[in-house]
């Protein structure tokens, strides 16, 4: 048995809300497949699966808020067996208790035992009837109280149940139409991890000025050849240029644990993106290295879009190993930038600006891009991050090779 | 037969790509010879969504350096004016 906790999507994450399962008793669920969506305090995040296997059990309802770590369900594994069939007891049943899983982070204090459904659905004394029936209507039996020897559930429980759901008026779950305690809550997260950042990290900034002629013209000359669903954007190419320098200095792509310093196998560059009602968000697209310059803006694009209409995944979110942030359409042209933890560094670019230049010994305008370096003393030093940052200009000088 | 594009259907529809951009936006105070940027919280990703919409809505072809042309509702109105629909 495999046990399907609530995720932490980011360091400043304690709980999140059930909004809907994606799967019911029974079904089987696919590694990765989307099991569930939870609403956090900055969005509502599909939640993929880590297991494959049957639904065994699902323990959280809908609009109930769960600490991280905490089990949400139960997925019977393949290759195991289903347990044996419990004989139902006089009704009403003994809670079942399952034991949570350790908590996923030491910042979260270890969840108390959870109650589960009044027995497990799997187990459950159900007639074919009542199954059929809460099947037609999208009803967990889970969550129906038995009526019948033995607690069964009767087709008389799914029809009650379904005619109190009907009169029951249609309010919205606690967590919808909160928009001003969203943005309450978005900022406290964002305060959190921030304050604990600066608490905790020993910050260093370096910056650098890249001259991006060779790469605008590269581009422009490439956007001319591409169909207008399909052009790049400059950000892309410095995106792709970080994911690359981060091969030579894989010390920055790396997140701190246990007073560590461990190298993700993976480049997930985060791409901080700002939110139309406030805040930001910085979810990962994952092995940013290996994209091609296409599939990289396709990505970009697709992710922008989820996450400011909050569809973004669980995996998004969790596995960003560095952050790049660019400002430069707010006329910002140097970013001094707070690392999220527990990853060790982020980049900053600024605006592309117009500037003298000097080529050989004649001095030309130019359009260029401060680029900045905000890392972890404890993992890297300055000399590294010097290496990083002359690494992501000789990238820009080569635009085609990105 | 292809059909000239009247100016007011021209600017029903670009506000009302514009408003798929930015749902959040007050369009009816929207000064048209102001570039888009400049009064909506856009960026360089939403002005591109907000092309290829264009694009795709009008069927006109819009070459990268004609961008700027569509940055204002003015801008919009006078670009895709003497296009035709088909």
């Amino acid at each position: 048995m495999a046990e399907f906790v609530m995720p932490t999507l980011g360091s400043d994450m304690t709980e999140g809300t059930l909004v809907e399962w994606k799967k019911k008793v029974g079904d089987r669920v696919v590694k990765g497949e989307i099991f569930a969506e939870v609403d956090t305090e900055k969005a509502a995040i599909e939640i993929e699966s880590f297991h494959t296997g049957v639904v065994e059990q699902l323990l959280t309802k809908p609009g109930e808020r769960v600490p991280v770590g905490r089990v949400m369900a139960i997925i019977r594994e393949e290759g195991t067996q289903a347990p044996p069939t419990i004989q139902a007891a006089a009704s009403p049943l003994p809670l079942q208790r399952i034991s949570p899983k350790a908590p996923v982070s030491s910042l979260h204090p270890a969840p108390p035992q959870i109650a589960a459904p009044d027995t497990e659905p799997g187990r459950r004394r159900i007639s074919p009837a009542a199954r059929k029936l809460a099947g037609e209507l999208g009803m967990d039996p889970a969550f129906v109280q038995g009526t019948g020897p033995g607690g069964a559930i009767t087709l008389e429980d799914i029809q009650r149940n379904a005619q109190t759901r009907r009169q029951q008026p249609s309010t919205p779950p606690a967590f919808a139409g909160e928009t001003g305690d969203r943005q309450t809550k978005m900022r406290q997260t964002i305060a959190a991890a921030m304050a604990r950042s600066k608490r905790e990290i020993p910050h260093y900034y370096l910056s650098t000025t890249i001259d991006l002629g060779r790469a605008m013209t590269w581009l422009q000359e490439e956007n001319l050849t591409r169909p207008v669903a399909d052009r790049l954007l400059y950000g892309v190419l410095l995106i792709k240029a970080v994911a690359l320098a981060l091969r030579q200095v894989p010390e920055l792509n790396a997140l701190w644990k246990e007073n560590t310093a461990v190298q993700s196998p993976g480049i997930h560059v985060g791409v901080a993106i700002s939110l139309r009602q406030g805040g930001l968000i910085a979810p990962a697209i994952h092995d940013t290295d290996k994209q091609s310059l296409g599939e990289l803006m396709s990505r970009f694009q697709d992710i922008v879009k989820r996450a400011r209409t909050g569809t973004l995944r669980s995996s998004e979110l969790s596995d960003p190993t560095i952050t790049v942030t660019s400002l430069g359409e707010q006329g910002v042209e140097t970013v001094f930038g707070v690392i999220y933890p527990p990853q060790v560094a982020l980049i900053g670019f600024g605006k592309v600006v117009e500037r003298p230049w000097v080529i050989g010994k004649q001095v030309v305008s130019r359009p260029v891009v401060t680029a900045s370096l905000s890392a972890d003393h404890r993992a890297t030093d300055g000399h590294r991050g010097g290496v990083f940052l002359s690494a992501v200009d000789r990238l820009l000088q080569e635009p085609g090779q990105l | 037969m292809n059909t000239p594009l009247m100016p007011d259907e021209i600017r029903q529809t670009v506000l009302c790509l514009l408003g798929e951009i930015a749902p959040e936006a007050d369009l009816t105070a929207l000064k048209p010879g102001v570039n888009f940027r400049d009064q909506l919280d856009i960026d360089s990703m939403d002005f591109l969504n907000f092309v290829i919409m264009i694009h795709k809505a009008f069927g006109v072809e819009i070459p990268e350096a004609d961008y700027p042309k569509y940055g204002t509702l003015n801008g919009c109105v006078e670009q895709l004016s003497d296009k035709r629909v088909t």
